[in-house]
């Protein structure tokens, strides 16, 4: 059975610190809902406010359409996998397992029957006898997951259960949780920093910051349509291009930067656009949307990008750069190049066509984008590199 | 070429640093082996040397003392009763602890500590006050519970010892995953479930070791018993009574037999310690995948360390038994008859020299004695003559109590000095020199002793 998940106006604060400030997220049932931030950004807040740990200050949390106000943890349709997984090193993994059904009284033979079920299920099957420290990271996490399933939850929760695995294993373990999530078909609610692993699961994400949703949504438009700054800068790599906004219409902004002026998406926020003219903004435009242009940059080039644009048809802006440095990453080529008046490098990533690049350390080079694959927003704070 | 020996520094570190291990273990250690000797020697006074005769006789005598067996079977009900008390009393002291707020943490951790700082006689008077109330409230009879020593002795100590029990499990708890307590939350479990089934096998080795710690404690303490126990006695205030009414070696072969006891637990402990780092090792290597399956644990008696401790006690009991009973007597025999002969010898020397010296040195003698502080002089058998004899402790009951420190207070005589804390001579001053009367008077075992003699 599932359930859904609903935050309406919850504000959660300790002392005079708000770790949570108006969250409002709707949770459908059996859905993989991810929560991604940064460190400390309030994640695991919200999930112990979600399973019953914490009292939001203000607001109201709902599971199956019921508020959960007054219900403690034991008496509600949830199961948390804890950031440090909180297995019970006392007992057998087996115990560990069916310890939802010993609480409520199942007698010691159902209790194994389960247990070897969902041992066959995390494919540990006759490991039940072992103490939790005698297995390895990526079974303990197997087990707290089984643990957490056997006391049949609507809902789910995990906070950031692959962050102590190897890279390896964690990749693994990701397939495995997105294929269990869809076997047993309940709502997943999961928390992690790690983007990669929260645009791969889930169906939908909501991005974090400083105890703020900044925005909610599935990978593709996370990546793609970043609304804030600090999205678009968390999520994925973006090169960043600071200025002042030129002129603006509901789809593309005109800003004026060190690098030239640039021409990008009109990212809105809420159906409503978020830059006038004059207003300070970043344009953000992924490694990967960068191209090298034809011909040599000339400073008449450089002033009128826009112009140049339609006089080669191809790209809507063109920077004038140099080359720094390539690294080869095999199927990438990485190119990092300084632009006049641009603080950080720009990067630039090539997928490695077999041609030789052709090109070298300080050379000069015009780079260009088109203005559908960048994005301008109002400047805000930034993730932390 | 032969190798020679350089004094370098470090050599001449490494030397004192030998000396000073040498002399700390001698300092912890001296008295423990002095009194075990002195359990083994025939001579009716412990004491190491001369060594007379190597016997186990005093064993004996501990075992045949009715006073003695009843007080100690009096230390081990109360023992456990403190116990009982102490551990459920300490533990809802320590998981208090996590639950008060932070702020008030430090106030509360004050207040519950406090009874160990506080006097152990306080606490034994205080007890006895407080019941005593208590029972005249109720209008209870002196038979009443609230004035039975067993009562009284193991509330009176089960509060400084249930804060020893809670210092072992605030320890303990401070190590406990808070975490763990909330995954059973989480999935279902009910607070006392919760209780019952996570924290109480988390917390069983420090109940253990909360349990041993409460037991000792009370086990050994006289300060607040010796006020608690009324009219009922235990092990330490049987013994310090016995102090005081003259002393033989069966004492050294309690302190022997509860040594070797001591020895023994720890020993035991140390091998179960190594048995347990070993299976956790075995444990990190089986999750770490280089063992298949653990190895059958070698059972506990077959341990060679606990072999060879059964071993070493079994052969040292059974050699002790022989050397100390056979050849016993006639040792003692010959033992009498060489001080016979000594007395006799003595008696012939004093009164050789009373026929040269005439009568009035007497007074003097005394004055000469005040001034000679020469320890060796003091120390001097010849002076002390028969002091530390059983026969004589006993109509001088009380001088035994640290016969040297009184002997340097006192400014008479040694001769006048002995009768002075005799109880029965304390009300009237025995001497106008009120000086005397203070001295008296700070020394709180006297006192004890004039309190016993009330009741
Ligand atoms: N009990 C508490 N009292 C005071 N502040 C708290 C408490 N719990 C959390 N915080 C604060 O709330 C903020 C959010 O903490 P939270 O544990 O939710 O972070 P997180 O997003 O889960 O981080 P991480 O990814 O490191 O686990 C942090 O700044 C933390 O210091
Ligand atoms: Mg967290």
């Amino acid at each position: 059975m599932s359930a859904d998940v609903q935050l309406d106006e919850v504000w959660i604060r300790f002392g005079d610190f708000v770790a949570a400030r108006d969250i409002n997220i709707s949770i459908r049932q059996g859905e993989f809902f991810s929560f991604l931030g940064p460190s400390g950004c309030g994640k695991t807040t919200l999930l112990r406010a979600v399973s019953g740990f914490l009292q939001p200050s203000q607001g109201r949390v709902s599971i199956g359409g019921r508020d959960m106000a007054g219900i403690g943890p034991n008496k509600r349709p949830t199961a948390l996998i804890f950031q440090n997984l909180a297995l019970f090193p006392l007992m057998t993994v087996w115990e560990n397992i069916t310890f939802a059904l010993e609480v409520r009284g199942a007698g010691r033979a159902a209790r194994r029957k389960k247990a070897e079920e969902l041992l066959e299920l995390i494919a540990l099957p006759g490991q039940g006898e072992k103490m939790v420290s005698e297995l390895s990271g990526g079974q303990r996490q197997r087990v707290a997951i089984a643990r957490a399933l056997a006391a049949e939850p609507s809902v789910l929760l995990l906070d950031e259960p692959l962050s102590a695995l190897d890279l390896k294993l964690r990749q693994h373990m990701r397939t495995e949780l997105r294929a269990i999530q869809r076997r047993v078909g309940i709502t997943f609610i999961y928390i992690t920093h790690d983007q990669g692993e929260a645009l791969t699961m889930s169906d939908h994400v909501a991005v974090m910051s400083h105890g703020v949703i900044e925005q909610v949504g599935d990978g593709n438009s996370i990546y793609n349509r970043p609304e804030s700054a600090f999205v678009a800068s968390f999520v994925g790599e973006n090169n960043l291009f600071s200025g002042t906004v030129a002129a603006t219409d509901d789809a593309y902004v005109t800003v004026d930067s060190p690098a030239g002026r640039l021409r990008a998406r009109h990212a809105m926020r809420g159906g409503k656009a978020q830059l006038a003219a004059g207003d300070s903004a970043f344009v953000f435009v992924r490694p990967e949307s960068l191209k090298f242009a034809a011909g040599a940059s000339s400073a008449s080039a450089e002033a009128s990008s826009t112009e140049a644009s339609s006089s080669t048809g191809a790209l809507d802006n063109r920077i004038g750069a140099r080359i720094h440095q390539q690294e080869f990453e095999g199927n990438f080529w990485q190119v990092f190049c300084d632009v006049d008046g641009v603080d950080k490098r720009v990067k630039l990533s090539m997928v490695n066509d077999g041609a030789s690049m052709g090109r070298g350390p300080g050379e000069e080079v015009t780079l260009g984008f088109n203005a559908d694959l960048a994005v301008a927003l109002p400047q805000g704070e930034l993730a932390a590199e | 070429m032969t190798p020679r020996f350089i004094l370098t520094a470090e050599r001449v570190r490494n030397g004192f640093a030998a000396l000073f291990v040498l002399g700390f273990f001698a300092y912890l250690f001296g008295p423990l082996i002095i009194m075990g000797v002195t359990a083994f020697n025939s001579s009716a006074f412990p004491r190491m040397s001369p060594f007379e005769c190597f016997t186990v006789e005093w064993f004996d005598v501990l075992a045949n003392d009715a006073k003695l067996v009843e007080g100690l079977r009096n230390s081990l009900f109360i023992g456990v009763g403190v116990v009982l008390l102490a551990v459920p009393l300490g533990l809802s002291g320590a998981l208090m602890l996590t639950q008060v707020k932070e702020r008030v943490r430090p106030w509360y951790y004050t207040i519950v500590i406090s009874p160990i700082l506080v006097p152990g006689v306080v606490l034994g008077i205080s007890t006895l006050l407080f019941w005593d109330r208590i029972g005249t409230m109720f209008g209870a009879s002196r038979d009443s519970i609230f004035y039975d020593g067993f009562f009284l002795t193991i509330i009176g100590q089960a509060t400084f010892i249930s804060a020893y029990t809670m210092l072992v499990f605030i320890s303990r708890l401070q190590r406990f995953d808070v975490s763990q307590e909330e995954a059973a939350l989480d999935l279902g479990a009910t607070h006392v479930q919760t209780f019952r089934k996570i924290l109480l096998p988390f917390l069983k080795p420090a109940i253990l070791s909360a349990a041993v710690l409460a037991f000792l404690a009370s086990f050994e303490n006289y300060n607040t018993t010796v006020f608690t126990i009324v009219s009922e006695s235990t092990l330490t205030t049987f013994l310090a009574g016995k102090v005081r009414h003259g002393i033989n070696p069966s004492i050294s072969a309690l302190a022997v037999i509860i040594v070797v006891i001591t020895l023994l637990g720890a020993a035991l402990h140390e091998v179960l310690k190594r048995r347990e780092a070993a299976a956790e090792k075995e444990t990190a290597r089986i999750a770490a995948g280089e063992l298949a399956r653990r190895r059958r644990v070698k059972p506990f008696a077959l341990e060679p360390a606990v072999l060879l401790i059964a071993l070493v006690f079994v052969a040292g009991l059974g050699s002790a038994y022989f050397a100390g009973t056979i050849g016993v007597e006639e040792c003692k025999a010959q033992v009498k008859a060489e001080k016979i002969r000594q007395a006799q010898e003595r008696t012939r020397q004093r009164e050789a020299k009373a026929m040269f010296q005439n009568a009035p040195a007497a007074s003097e003698a005394a004055g000469q004695q005040i001034q000679s502080t020469d320890k060796s002089e003091r120390a001097g058998v010849s002076q002390f003559q028969g002091i530390f004899d059983v026969g004589n402790l006993k109509d001088q009951a009380g001088a035994d109590d640290g016969g040297d420190g009184a002997a340097q207070q006192s400014p008479l005589g040694t001769e006048n000095f002995n009768p002075i804390f005799a109880p029965q001579n304390l009300s009237p001053p025995i001497d106008s020199s009120g000086d005397n009367r203070n001295d008296n008077r700070s020394d709180g075992d006297n006192r004890n002793d004039n309190r016993g003699g009330d009741q």
